[in-house]
């Protein structure tokens, strides 16, 4: 792991007891906690019912649509229309100064489209960068949606509005009619990405092919916009403007850190997005009217965090392992071939090496290679009587694959490749670690079945592995052996 | 409607402010103006290396920063403050480099990531404080900050001298070091912003101009924060550098114009909120990018205008090639 990421942890560690401690100074005390955890699983609760179907829904819908803007790249296209909709949420407010779902829901998808296409419009039509566009679209939609904010405030009836929960959400604030809402857009987004999958996949992927296709890769870009202005509304009274991108990237990122198949990505992250919804609407609802969003969101921070850290293929820890199990195979390969070397200088007169030939050989201290002799012996490839080492049929095997691979290659760069035979060794040195058993044949065939290298050693051959000892051939007329 | 949106008095919005209370609105304004001045002089450079996006991560993420530097130390003073927020900022660039560079997650949504994440955990941690009651800070005021507060603080005192509100003070330094560091380090980072690898091969270390632009871009938001706000910051930020590249493509020249863009928006920004009663902050926000749409909108007509009266440039030249070709024969 390298300096940055080590200052990361400590950093994180340092935070940890400070978090602790502010769950300390909060007054949730512990019988407090359990009631509530009680209260929150029976689901007696009408309003909790409300709260958690409507999280989990939004988990689905911000996972699907997360999806596709990370594999788009799109995700901060994501965060700026996430707060365009702010202005549209204000003016859906004001049809008829209610909290009325449809009105809102009407209102900040036309201001969600309008920010994707002052985005769009502003990347025609000017010289500024994608970057700067986004900028502009989020910063000034959300400027304009906090003047209309404030404005409503002023107003007859405004301060009771609830509308300060559109900012960092407020779950318990679902009713029966959006939790409807919701559900009518979840079925629409998931519906419309089943049918319409493979056209997803193929613009979403190689929009140049997708062309060649004949299918209007701007017009489902526009459909992708629409959906993703939908989840955006539907989720801004649970999780709150400022943090639906949390919510649409965060699973998104972790389901595809998890697996290279684009259907199960889409499974994984609405799966993700419930999780996280249902988390967070739990720790809300523990401790009493706490906002919704950043709960949501922590929670999408530990899945991606455990995806990032555990996964089974691109996970920190899974590559340091394979990466530390490739270099003790390497380290126990050199040894086995460093034995093999010192059994060829005596002309494998000898059974058996002595441990300080070895670490002669490999200009290291005795102590160095007592450990890799021991290493070998629990792979078991070599014995040890003493400071005498033998080598196992199998590490026998093994140590004649190495080097006959290293002097194939070898071989191989000087006549196929041209190479000076003083330059070949440093890079067979890395290649004959990789080369697997048909690729060596295939060398095999190319060389002829040479068998000598272009130092004129011997090239372990299969009766060699086979016998348990080397032998000189007849010398022959061809020199290296290999055709040209 | 006609609640929502006041009658337009002139005598009230225009002259009032000025005759009635003059200091107050005099520091609102300077206070608008030193922000939305030192973060667009920045947010110039961060436009020519495509790096608006970064000032926005960084605005959210020094929330946490402060919260937890107020939770360990249990005070609000300025450096406790300023120190956080480094912290924060410093923990913003290296998360994001550590999931871009550990993972396959590509950069945007790297950003996002991070710094999600961190604001997540300023609000979570600032809400649980205000609900038990150990530190008031409304929400609202990390998204659109309190500018109108700024004149009530009490003033900052220098050798019996009153100087004025700390906050607008601590801002004019900003801005006066920012426009110093600029004059001083102007070729470097002009080099640094336009050609990397100019820079590289006349010695200039890009990896240190980087991070310094990080850091006079950090301490700019920080100080702007607490008028302005999280989200409003970007505005800052991005918008001023939007309208000066609009109008010029000289360096200096757009340096200046950023500056004039800040001093319009603030103006006009205190005079809209004043009109319709609404967040200071967010009104100098409409007017920064309305700004903006003014320049904006004639170089769009005269491009609309260009395609509709002559014809693509492809057209011309198929049009001349026949011509000419018709000449040879």
């Amino acid at each position: 792991m390298n300096r940055p990421a080590l200052l990361v942890l400590c950093v994180a560690a340092a935070l940890i007891p400070e978090t602790a401690s502010a769950a300390r100074i909060s007054e949730i005390t512990e019988t407090q906690f359990w009631d509530q955890a009680v209260r929150f699983f029976s689901f007696q609760d009408p309003a909790l019912r409300f709260a958690l179907s409507g999280s989990l829904l939004l988990g689905i819908c911000c996972g699907l649509m997360g999806a596709f803007l990370v594999v788009r790249k799109l995700a901060l296209m994501g965060d700026a229309l996430s707060h365009a909709v702010l202005p549209g949420v204000a003016l859906g407010f004001l049809w008829n100064m209610t909290k009325d779902p449809v009105a809102i829901f009407i209102g900040a998808t036309l201001a969600g489209l309008l920010g994707a296409g002052t985005v769009r419009w502003l990347q025609n039509t000017t010289k500024h960068k994608e970057d700067a566009a986004l900028g502009f679209v989020l910063a000034s939609f959300f400027g304009v949606g906090i003047c209309l904010f404030t404005m409503i405030q002023n107003l007859p009836g405004g301060k009771q509005s609830g509308l300060e929960q559109f900012m960092f959400g407020q779950a318990s604030a679902l009713g029966r009619d959006d939790v409807i809402l919701l559900l009518i857009i979840t079925i629409f987004i998931a519906g419309t990405v089943l049918i319409f999958f493979k056209e997803f996949l193929l613009t979403s992927f190689d929009a140049g092919f997708a062309r060649s296709t004949g299918l209007r890769v701007q017009l489902f870009h526009y459909g992708l916009m629409l959906m993703l202005a939908f989840a955006i509304v539907a989720s801004l009274q649970a999780v709150g403007v400022v943090l639906v991108s949390a919510m649409l990237v965060i699973p998104a990122a972790a389901a595809y850190l998890l697996t290279d198949r684009f259907g199960l990505m889409l499974v994984l992250a609405a799966a993700f997005g419930m999780i996280s919804g249902g988390v967070g609407s739990f720790f809300s609802f523990v401790g009493r009217n706490l906002p919704t969003g950043p709960f949501m969101v922590l929670a999408a921070g530990l899945v991606f965090a455990l995806a990032l850290g555990f996964g089974p293929r691109h996970g920190i820890v899974s590559r340091w392992w394979r990466h530390r199990c490739r270099k003790s195979r390497i380290r126990r390969e050199n040894t086995l071939k460093s034995i093999y070397h010192v059994l060829e200088a005596n002309d494998f007169h000898s059974e058996s090496i002595s441990l300080h030939e070895l670490a002669e050989r490999r200009h290291e201290t005795l102590e160095d290679a007592r450990g890799q002799i021991r290493a070998l012996r629990r792979e078991g490839l070599a014995t040890v009587y003493g400071d005498d080492v033998n080598l196992t049929p199998p590490g026998w095997q093994r140590a004649c694959e190495i080097v006959r691979n290293h002097r194939l290659w070898e071989l191989y760069l000087t006549n196929a490749a041209d190479m000076p035979a003083d330059h070949v060794h440093d890079d067979a040195e890395e290649t004959e670690h990789l080369l697997g058993e048909e690729t060596v044949r295939k060398l095999e065939r190319r060389l002829n079945y040479a068998r000598l290298d272009p130092h004129g050693k011997l090239i372990p051959g299969v009766e060699d592995i086979r016998r348990g000892r080397t032998t000189k051939p007849a010398p022959r007329a061809t020199g290296y052996g290999g055709p040209r | 409607m006609q609640e929502l949106i006041p009658a337009f008095d002139w005598h009230s919005v225009i002259v009032e402010p000025w005759t009635r209370d003059f200091v107050f609105t005099g520091w609102i304004v300077l206070m608008g103006f030193f922000a939305t001045a030192a973060c667009g002089l920045i947010g110039n450079y961060l436009l020519l290396r495509r790096m608006a996006l970064v000032g926005d991560a960084i605005s959210h993420s020094i929330l946490p920063g402060l919260v937890v530097a107020f939770m360990i130390f249990k005070t609000n003073a300025t450096w406790v403050m300023f120190a956080g927020a480094f912290a924060a900022g410093i923990v913003t660039v290296l998360l994001i480099e550590f999931i871009h560079k550990q993972s396959r997650i590509k950069p945007d949504a790297a950003i996002c990531i991070a710094f999600t994440i961190l604001f997540a955990i300023g609000v979570a941690l600032m809400s649980g404080l205000a609900q038990s009651g150990s530190i008031h800070i409304d929400a609202d005021c990390v998204l659109y900050g309190e500018i109108a507060f700024v004149p009530l603080e009490p003033p900052a005192v220098w050798r019996g001298i009153e100087l004025g509100p700390p906050s607008v003070i601590r801002m004019g330094l900003v801005l006066l070091a920012t426009l110093a560091a600029i004059a001083v380090f102007y070729k470097e980072l002009l080099i640094t912003s336009f050609d990397a690898a100019l820079a590289k091969s006349l010695g200039m270390r890009a990896g240190f101009w980087h991070y310094a632009l990080m850091g006079a871009l950090t301490t700019a938001v920080v100080s702007a924060f607490e008028a302005v706000g999280a989200i409003l910051a970007v505005a800052m930020l991005i918008v001023p550098p939007m309208f000066a590249a609009q109008l010029s493509n000289r360096l200096p020249m757009r340096l200046a114009l950023t500056v004039l863009h800040a001093a319009l928006s603030a103006l006009i920004g205190v005079h809209l909120s004043v009109w319709l009663q609404c967040s200071t902050a967010g009104a100098m926000v409409v007017a920064a990018a309305a700004l903006f749409t003014a320049v904006w909108i004639p170089s769009l007509i005269s491009q609309a205008a260009r395609r509709w009266i002559r014809p693509a440039p492809e057209e011309t030249l198929s049009w001349a090639a026949t011509s000419e070709n018709a000449l040879k024969e």
